[in-house]
């Protein structure tokens, strides 16, 4: 079997799995949906952290606009600022075309304001040459200062966050439709990724990984890479944010929108635990993740976050260079232009493994 | 801003605010030279440094409540926290200490979390504070109210920075470790037990943020999940004085607690928090911003 016909079962054995897996686990339909969230959450941010090299703490920063983005549309589309507050944000009367209107047309204008704020950013940061651990501070206090502007903020509901519309019946299951949401996103999420890595874009932002200053040497404009990366980045991730504020149903500025803590973490840590710097790392690594966090929230009532931290760290400090890392040492010569979906397929069974 | 326009009003308000701010930010100063410590000596940004802060808090609680002087506690509590933190050092930091950064910061970023998680489900979600039983000094005619425990925490902390900086400069251990942050390789050619000198030092950081964990339950409020803005804090105070520099950062921090009370005062209580970190944005992009006129960047 050559490379090619090998990657077609690969990517039509995952596309079978992911459309059959809401009817297969029908008890873990949210569950699923957020594993998409997961791995797009991943995806995005080693775009930017792993494959060039800008290690980021804040790109959650972009998951709350887009969250709050479209939860604020979505109420101006349909109700009066006054109205939504008479209703307490129990918006329960929304029709699934007004829904549909005003989640789709929310998703865009976050995912447009995330580009924007993206920009901005860059040209503050990027563009006057921020580096390393610096970066990823300074990045880090720009998330947790969005999340606490936001709970400041009376237009945006303040510390007491905002709630979105009630999911219309017309529309089916809420876990189904957006399982599906977010595994078209992945899926475009994904193509693109893998497009840009494949071409100059790539080439360019891991020379930036590798070498900034040589690769700015060798003529090339890295400031105009590595904003155009962050804004590619921010995009996705604003699109996620927007749906997913959806799906969890009620927006609280610093526990969901702009949660450094959970998600900003996580996402950073999944990256990581696959292998960052990789497309198939994050992707692993968001699965697996995932499954352990729901294996300790179910197990581990009570002590599942002291558990979870504990796994952080282990993360960290025991397999920093995660598992794409691990098996590129196991079985170097294995490692041809195909790497990730080789690795895919030996991981589980592989001699040793 | 109408608060602003009382200051204006009433000056004598100002003076209130900046004692405050002044009193409290010696505790900063002095997590901040524990921060600068492990930063110059192991080259790690330790983000667990708030949460050291906050347990230290939470230890001097549990030792009020079983009955200790509060006083007594504190040394205690700065005990307890060189444990911990030689345990954390051997189980953790021993294996970031050769990798990058970017590596050392999350994996103090996850002990962070994992002490966050511990406090909590052990001492609960609640805020708390330590009533020291001290009273109030009222001046200029009780228009400026004085705590009198923030004036004797004021005093402990510069106190104990002191003793730090005379350790570091005096004792055979303090020659060590400076000698390590200058060059580890040329320390341990001379016969320096680095290995020892790193345990130490971090130790001795978690010891100091007990310290000043333990006065701020006196002084001001304890609460699992507030670490993250001491780390902050420190890390900014350690930006603008740089590392190595006693005096520089013992007055950044005093400049940051007066700073952020008059902006808790002016912006009101609940953006506070959003001041600490966008002052922290504001500080690195001005810093980088000097560099980059002389086209260098931050390092």
């Amino acid at each position: 079997m050559n490379g090619n016909s090998r990657r077609i079962l690969l990517y039509g054995g995952i596309g079978v799995l992911a459309l059959a897996a809401p009817w297969l686990m029908t008890a873990y339909r949210t569950q699923l949906a957020f594993l998409w969230v997961m791995i797009l959450l991943a995806l995005t941010w080693d775009l930017v952290g792993g494959q060039m090299g800008y290690a980021s703490f804040g790109n959650i920063v972009f998951f709350g606009v887009g969250m709050y983005s479209t939860a604020v549309i979505q109420r101006n589309l349909h109700y009066g600022l006054e109205e939504y507050a008479h209703v307490a944000g129990r918006v329960e009367s929304l029709s699934s075309g007004e829904y549909l209107t005003g989640l789709g047309l929310g998703m865009a204008v976050g995912a447009v304001a995330a580009v924007v704020i993206a920009l901005i950013l860059g040209i503050c940061i990027l563009a006057m040459g921020m580096r390393g651990p610096y970066f990823g501070i300074c990045t880090l206090g720009l998330g947790v200062a969005a999340g606490e502007i936001a709970s400041g903020w009376e237009y945006v509901g303040a510390g007491s966050g905002m709630v979105t519309p009630v999911f219309p019946e017309g529309l089916g299951e809420r876990a189904i439709f957006f399982y599906f949401i977010f595994f078209f996103l992945t899926v475009v999420t994904f193509i693109t990724l893998r497009r840009l890595y494949a071409g100059r874009f790539g080439l360019v932002i891991n020379a930036i990984r590798d070498d900034e200053d040589k690769a700015e040497a060798m003529g090339i404009r890295t400031t105009r890479y590595k904003i155009t990366a962050w804004c590619v980045s921010a995009f996705f991730l604003s699109l996620t944010g927007g749906a997913a504020g959806h799906l969890i149903g009620f927006i609280d500025p610093t526990e969901v929108a702009f949660a450094g803590p959970t998600f900003g973490v996580w996402m950073i840590l999944m990256a990581i635990l696959g292998g960052k710097g990789t497309l198939w790392g994050p992707v692993i690594g968001a699965v697996i993740f995932h499954v352990t966090q729901e294996v300790f929230w179910t197990y581990l009532f009570g002590w599942q976050r002291v558990a979870l931290g504990a796994f952080i760290v282990a993360i960290v400090v025991f397999f920093p260079q995660g598992l794409m890392g691990w098996a590129q040492d196991r079985w170097p010569e294995r490692f041809g232009h195909w790497v990730e979906e080789k690795a895919l397929a030996d991981t589980p069974g592989g001699e040793g493994a | 801003m109408d608060n602003l326009q009382i200051l204006f009003a009433a000056p004598v308000f100002s003076l209130q605010l900046l004692i405050d701010g002044i009193l409290i930010g010696a505790v900063f100063a002095l997590a901040a030279y524990g921060m600068a410590l492990v930063w110059g000596v192991m080259k790690i940004i330790n983000f667990a440094q708030g949460e050291f802060v906050i347990l230290g808090g939470f230890l001097l609680y549990a030792l009020k409540e079983a009955g200790l002087h509060p006083f007594l506690g504190v040394p205690v509590a700065a005990a307890a926290l060189f444990v911990i933190g030689w345990v954390i050092y051997r189980i953790a930091i021993v294996r970031v200490i050769e990798k990058d950064l970017f590596i050392s910061i999350l994996a103090t970023f996850g002990i962070a979390i994992l002490l966050q998680q511990l406090m909590n489900q052990v001492f609960g979600a609640d805020v708390q504070t330590v009533e020291a039983g001290l009273g109030t000094w009222f001046l200029m005619d009780g228009q400026v109210t004085v705590l009198q425990i923030k004036v004797v925490s004021f005093f402990i902390a510069m106190v104990l920075g002191v003793i730090l900086a005379l350790f570091l400069k005096k004792t055979r251990l303090g020659q060590a470790i400076r000698a390590t942050a200058q060059h580890y390789r040329a320390a341990q050619i001379l016969g320096v037990d680095t290995d020892r000198v790193y345990a130490i030092t971090f130790a001795l950081n978690a010891a100091i943020c007990g310290a000043a964990g333990a006065l701020v339950s006196m002084i001001w409020v304890i609460q699992p999940f507030m670490g993250l803005a001491y780390t902050i804090r420190s890390f900014m105070i350690v930006i603008v004085a740089g590392l190595g520099n006693v005096i520089g950062v013992a007055l950044a921090g005093l400049g940051l607690g007066a700073a952020e009370n008059f902006a808790g005062f002016i912006l009101g209580a609940e953006f506070q928090a959003a001041f600490i970190f966008s002052l922290l944005v504001v500080i690195l992009l001005w810093r980088n911003f000097r560099l980059s006129l002389k086209r260098e960047y931050l390092e």
